[in-house]
């Protein structure tokens, strides 16, 4: 695609001329503007995007782009999106889901996309909930939460999104704020830069079935406190004063403050992306408050083969040495004989 | 070659390899079938094993048969009865005691009938006597003690002498058929290129069996098939399974696609992801999903990216299915959806054979949501109906349903090979510049196909998906708008009617009874059909092929018949959707749920007993 690098587009170009119908309020809302900054920025022509969703909320999405897109079944967009991918390589394949569409009904697509490393970008809406559905509990809801469907709180574990995806062999993992749209575009151009399956995790309000249930992590007030935004290269520090960080305490991570105990920037870990090793990122990626910051960012992210790209690359070594060229040849092979 | 101290001519003969698992009868059957396919013999095989891989040694549920039928005339079927069995252990026996034509020939591995097997096969002391077979000609053959003779100075460990004991069995049978070895010579040559040793010792052991033969001479009668008269042309032979795969590759070669298969193993169908598998050479794309509705799902996104995609299944995966068919139903996107049947329900009988899975093709989903759904009726015409299902579903924008089954899959027959030049070209109505601003539901006005914008194609991005939309792709729950929608999809599914082929009839257009199949069970009727007609009956055979939509002239063919008899491997489905379609006639039905294709003699006494009735 490099030769073919465009640089004309706002992010207007990509709205479509369908009214957008969530919920005024709506975490989706900031998500599709981010999504169509990160798309003007990435200098690709706009006819090589494909939007590719599930059920959902958040799956009306492609909808709301004008780019080529498919609103498919539910939890099937992951074995949609590696087809379409798989048929046309030169696309740039996004994947749209929610909690309930990726870890429940579509769990067993969504691992395998992974464990394929198929190239494509899936933004997970993680709002912990059934939204359309209106109000039952989700694979990712906290154990307890009372639904719907769930009057007594439920009495099941969630998942965790990026131990699921570090589970399946996942080599991209990020992890966003809906509200956040600077850190989120920024995660969307390098996830979409990044050859292998992306899995952008976005902390989604919904503002009717479970309002709030970010806030003790994102609200404004506290948020420098009890998230930490990671950068590749850069010491795991965090706090309204920066005045926090992480440590490697035996084998765990460590919240320490700064100044205490003798305790400098140079005492923290330096966040490494791109170590194929995951056992840090694991870790990262499983904090939770109040313990520790919900860490934030681009967490993991390593190189591996694709699997589109290893498909096409075998068929075409096959091709240069192979004896059938067309069908003919093929009807032709083998044991034949001739009737006179 | 040696002499034959008694020489039958027969039209055709019938003749079964039956052993353990383990015993190689499927190779030994299909070695003998080539050879008589290069001799110039038509013929009709069909293989017989359990769904077990390896069953327990010596029982019967680990017999594993193949039968093969040829003829110097015309052979639809693998045969009801055979002339020849090859028994390897008391097992086989009494798996194909009631299958043996009265007086014909058993030729059994006596060392292999120990105390210890006869015992295993539920027989007392003789299997020969327990089923009354004294009477027939039976060939007691020490094949097991022979081998070891034959290879004992060879150096091979006693395992892999043993298992050329079906090599000795063969060369028997090559010499009560006075056939030649050097096709299965050749045959171990290539496969043991570098296991010369090998090669050789399954050559000995040939070579050992048809000398035997020759020596004993208690094999008279030695039967004559003299070849069979055969269209001019080039030849090979072919199963359903890859002649299906086939049809595929040959349908994006003439449509300029690259063809992708999404698809899950499921028996009896993973013949055909296999061998498309296999066709890199021919640029196909296959992915072996992690489960079937991901197999359908994959292929839907690559139909949306521009590929001929299909993907093949049983019953089972065919329910998994059942949503995204929908969903293409909805998305007007053009998919090819196999179903191999397979007796069911749920898990059933996955080695057999059925033709249960109609009702599902027509009507197993939520919603109005008609498909097109074709039949194969013999293992090479998979190859045509494979061509015609993706041609259909590329120029009108739609999924086909291609039903074929267990015994269709695996069942071979020997194909004149067709050129590609003489196929038709397949034109996807693929949207042009003219039509943006692209509007992705709105249809050509003949077929009520819609235009085909692949992503990457400039300026027609758009967006579809399954809930209901207008013509211009915008999402809409308007009342009447849905009804429209509803309405034009199945008026495009209608109208292929258009292009397919009128219903031919084999015999006379009027007469007492006409027999109605469709799909698989086509050689078993036409040759039930044929034999009542020599007797001198007025019956004739249809046999349906395009199931939805149904040919024009159904109604023209009925009406000039007495009797309607509807017969098929299921309850009577096909005659449930004729009266549905057609309900101006009435119908009778020969049915049977057995896993077992029909016999001719099924067929044919309830056909004599309906023409007494009349």
């Amino acid at each position: 695609m490099a030769e073919t690098l465009v640089n004309k587009y706002t992010p207007k170009d990509f709205k479509s001329d369908q009214e957008v119908r969530w919920c005024p309020g709506c975490g989706d809302h900031a998500v599709l503007s981010s999504v169509q900054r990160a798309l003007a920025e990435l200098g690709i022509p706009k006819e090589k995007f494909a939007f590719i969703s599930g059920i959902g909320c958040s799956s009306r999405f492609p909808y709301y782009m004008d780019t080529y897109g498919f609103h498919s079944i539910h939890g099937r967009a992951s074995a949609i999106a590696s087809g379409v991918k798989i048929a046309n390589p030169e696309l740039s394949v996004w994947q749209i889901t929610g909690d309930g569409d990726a870890l429940a009904i579509g769990g067993n697509h969504f691992i395998h996309v992974i464990r394929r490393n198929i190239d494509i970008n899936i933004i997970l809406f993680n709002n912990e909930i059934y939204g359309l559905t209106k109000g039952q509990y989700s694979p990712t809801s906290t154990k307890g939460l009372v639904t719907k469907t769930s009057p007594f709180g439920t009495v099941e574990e969630p998942f965790s999104v990026g131990e699921l995806v570090i589970g399946a062999r996942g080599k991209f993992f990020a992890r966003t704020v809906d509200t956040n749209v600077a850190l989120s575009t920024q995660i969307y151009i390098e996830a979409a830069k990044h050859k292998g399956t992306s899995v952008i995790e976005v902390l989604q309000n919904c503002v009717i079935f479970n309002d709030g249930i970010h806030d003790t992590i994102i609200d404004k007030e506290v948020r420098d406190d009890r998230t930490l935004i990671l950068k590749h290269g850069q010491p795991m520090i965090f706090g309204k004063v920066n005045d926090k960080g992480l440590i490697l305490d035996g084998l765990k991570l460590k919240v320490v403050k700064l100044g205490e105990n003798g305790i400098t920037e140079k005492n923290l870990l330096v966040h490494d992306a791109l170590e194929y090793n995951p056992g840090i990122q694991y870790m990262l990626a499983n904090m939770m408050y109040p313990e520790y910051p919900v860490a934030l960012g681009v967490i993991r992210a390593v190189q591996g083969p694709t699997y589109e790209r290893s498909v096409h690359e075998q068929i075409e070594g096959i091709q240069k040495t192979a004896k059938i060229k067309c069908m003919d040849d093929l009807l032709m092979s083998g044991s034949i004989w001739e009737v006179e | 070659m040696g002499k034959k101290s008694e020489v039958i001519e027969r039209e055709e003969v019938v003749i079964r390899f039956s052993g353990d698992s383990g015993d190689g009868m499927q190779l030994t059957g299909t070695l003998f079938s080539d050879t008589a396919a290069l001799f110039g013999n038509d013929l009709s095989t069909f293989p017989d094993y359990p769904a077990e891989i390896r069953a327990p040694q010596g029982t019967v549920g680990g017999v594993s048969g193949f039968q093969v039928h040829l003829g110097h005339s015309e052979i639809n079927t693998p045969g009801d009865f055979s002339d020849v069995l090859v028994a390897m252990n008391p097992a086989a026996i009494k798996a194909n005691a009631k299958w043996i034509k009265p007086g014909g020939t058993i030729i059994y591995d006596e060392g292999n009938f120990t105390e210890k097997n006869i015992e295993k096969a539920g027989y007392e002391k003789d299997p020969i006597v327990e089923e009354k077979l004294d009477g027939y000609n039976i060939i007691a053959a020490p094949i097991s003690f022979m081998v070891k003779e034959a290879l004992k100075d060879f150096g091979l460990d006693p395992k892999s002498v043993l298992r050329t004991k079906n090599m000795f069995a063969l060369g028997m049978v090559y010499w009560l058929f006075d056939r030649k070895l050097d096709y299965t010579e050749e045959y171990f040559e290539k496969k043991f290129q570098n296991k010369p040793g090998m090669a050789e010792a399954n050559k000995i052991a040939l070579r050992a069996g048809y000398y035997y033969a020759e020596t004993i001479e208690a094999l008279s009668p030695v039967y004559k098939i003299l070849p069979a008269e055969i269209a001019k042309g080039t030849y090979r032979n072919v199963c359903g399974n890859v002649a299906t795969a086939w049809g595929f590759i040959a349908a994006a070669e003439k449509a300029g696609l690259k063809l992708f298969i999404g698809s899950y193993p499921i028996t009896p169908a993973t013949g055909i992801l296999e061998e498309l598998a296999a066709r890199k050479d021919l640029g196909v794309i296959s992915f072996q999903a992690e489960d079937e509705i991901a197999g359908i799902c994959t292929s839907l996104g690559a139909s949306f990216a521009g590929n001929l995609a299909i993907t093949s299944t049983s019953g089972p995966g065919m329910a998994l299915k059942s949503e995204a068919i929908g969903l293409a139903v909805m998305a007007e996107l053009p998919i090819v959806v196999v179903n191999v049947q397979r007796g069911g329900p749920s898990t059933g009988l996955p080695t057999k054979t059925e033709q249960a899975d109609l009702m599902q093709a027509l009507y197993g989903r939520n919603g109005e949501c008609p498909v097109v759904v074709i039949a194969s009726s013999t293992p090479s015409d998979c190859f045509h109906f494979a061509f015609e299902a993706a041609r259909i579903a590329l120029e009108h924008m739609t999924p086909v349903l291609l039903l074929s089954d267990n015994y269709l899959a695996n069942g071979t027959e020997p194909w004149r090979i067709p050129k590609m030049k003489d196929l038709p070209k397949i034109n996807p109505p693929f949207a042009d510049r003219k039509e943006i601003p692209f509007l992705p539901y709105k249809r050509d006005t003949e077929k009520l196909a819609r235009s085909w914008a692949v992503p990457g194609t400039p300026g027609m991005e758009h967006r579809i998906g399954g809930l209901e939309k207008t013509a211009k792709g915008t999402v809409s729950y308007t009342p009447e708008n849905h009804e429209l929608m509803v309405k034009l999809r199945a008026e495009k599914v209608e109208r292929v009617v258009n292009e397919i082929p009128d219903l031919v009839v084999h015999g006379a257009d009027s007469g007492d009874i006409l027999v109605v199949g469709w799909g698989g069970s086509y050689g078993y009727l036409i040759t039930a059909v044929r034999e009542l007609q020599a007797a001198g009956h007025k019956v004739s055979l249809v046999n349906f092929n395009y199931i939805n939509p149904l040919p024009k002239n159904v109604k023209d063919v009925f009406r000039r018949f007495k009797k309607i008899v509807v017969c098929e491997l299921n309850m009577g489905q096909f005659a449930d959707y004729l009266r549905i379609k057609h309900q101006e006639f009435t119908y009778e039905q020969i049915n049977k749920v057995q896993g077992l294709p029909f016999t001719i003699n099924d067929i044919k006494d309830k056909c004599i007993k309906m023409l007494e009735d009349k």
